[in-house]
């Protein structure tokens, strides 16, 4: 108990000081990167903290971390260290936000505690176990707010690998571009079919060009995409198949089945023009 | 009872499925449909399911089926309209209908009819007129 009204008192008492010192040390430090936010905001992070710190600590239950006030600090931190990730803050720097507290907040209990050196360190103690414990708990945010933004351009990227784009009247081409899975394919599919529907395209080339290697999966994928076409009343041709993935494909015993296949899109292309009856003749 | 209308067209049937085909309307449309090839001996069949939301594999089953009865009436079947949703359906149902022509909608089928029975009457002459 006594432990714990020492560190509410001087948070309480010596709040200024405090602030003054964890603000010098983080700088010290060098976490806290005036290129990525600006002294005025960083100052205020570190006040409006330290204030919900304070409340926490002044409403007891130091150990458990439990009750309102401590999930707003818990928030507050959360919030802020996910901000941090977007901002490009380092995750050591992000979490030494919190460890830099652990110099003045010591000093400070050792201005108070002094003589009492049993009190000290089971001040001392709890407050490590404290600010530890917030510093794991920005770590965490950090690592969750990183994992967002790597999920946001997982999504970015399957949306923009995915164009079709229409060659001539009735021919669609479909460009795929990186590796297949079937969440891709889905998309893939989807876009596809839609497209078709929309430009009442009568045939539609899949170029695998940028398909780094084609697999039996892969292979089913594109045949699923195949099948869905023709069940839409549009026929597809597989375009820029390479010589090793030729291979590859005869190899893994893979039977695609009677979908024209060709090497380069610019015969499919060819193909395509003849099945509408189209010739291209010079002028 | 609800039914599905099989309207009559030249030479062909057209069969549009605007209402949730659910698995009784299905079996009635093929009594319907193989009864009314063998009265008048239609050359095709126009199946539009451009209305069509919901498959599951018994509908899917379904229209294969009634392609292949057709076929044995000696009538091409062309399903026309099928929904992007339904397509992707079918194929992870394992359907995909090997030997049933199929068009984005029904000018595109027609067309497609007119082709296939064109080519017929010309070879076979001794079909009587509708």
């Amino acid at each position: 108990m006594r432990v714990q009204s020492s560190l509410a008192d001087i948070l309480a008492d010596r709040r200024e000081a405090i602030l003054h010192d964890w603000i010098q040390e983080q700088v010290n430090s060098g976490a806290a990167r005036p290129d990525l936010i600006s002294e005025q905001t960083h100052k205020a992070q570190c006040t409006s903290l330290l204030e919900v710190l304070t409340e926490g600590v002044r409403g007891g239950e130091v150990e458990a971390k439990s009750g309102p006030n401590w999930s707003k600090l818990k928030e507050m931190l959360v919030d802020l260290s996910k901000s941090r990730a977007r901002q490009g803050f380092s995750p050591s720097e992000t979490a030494r936000l919190v460890l830099s507290l652990k110099r003045p907040l010591f000093g400070h209990l050792r201005q108070t505690l002094g003589k009492d050196a049993a009190a000290l360190g089971d001040a001392v103690w709890s407050t490590t176990m404290l600010l530890d414990d917030l510093a794991l708990l920005t770590t965490e945010a950090y690592q969750q707010g990183r994992e967002e933004i790597i999920r946001r351009q997982g999504q970015d990227v399957l949306e923009l690998s995915t164009p079709v784009v229409s060659l001539w009247d009735g021919i669609l081409a479909l460009p795929l571009i990186g590796a297949l899975d079937s969440n891709r394919t889905q998309v893939v599919m989807e876009a596809l079919l839609e497209k078709l529907v929309e430009s009442r395209s009568k045939i539609a080339i899949i170029d695998i060009t940028g398909v780094p290697t084609v697999d039996t999966q892969v292979a089913q994928h594109l045949l699923k995409t195949v099948a869905a076409a023709r069940l839409m009343g549009a026929e597809c041709i597989i375009s820029g198949i390479r010589p090793q993935i030729a291979q590859t494909i005869v190899h893994l015993g893979v039977d695609l089945g009677d979908v024209t296949t060709k090497a380069s899109l610019q015969t499919a292309l060819a193909i395509a023009l003849n099945r509408l009856g189209l010739t291209i003749v010079p002028r | 009872m609800e039914r599905i209308p099989i309207l009559r067209l030249g030479h062909h049937l057209l069969v549009s499925i605007q209402v949730d085909l659910h698995d009784r309307l299905a079996l009635t449309l093929q009594d319907d449909l193989t009864q009314r090839l063998a009265e008048n001996g239609a050359r095709g069949v126009l199946l539009d399911i451009s209305s069509l939301e919901i498959v599951d594999s018994f509908i899917g089953r379904m229209i294969g089926n009634i392609a292949a009865m057709a076929r044995v009436l000696d009538a091409h079947t062309v399903v026309v309209g099928m929904r992007p949703a339904v397509a992707i359906t079918l194929v992870e149902l394992g359907i995909s209908m090997q030997g049933v022509r199929t068009a984005i909608d029904v000018d595109d089928g027609m067309r497609l009819l007119e082709a296939d029975t064109a080519g017929e009457a010309g070879n076979n002459g001794e079909r009587p007129p509708l």
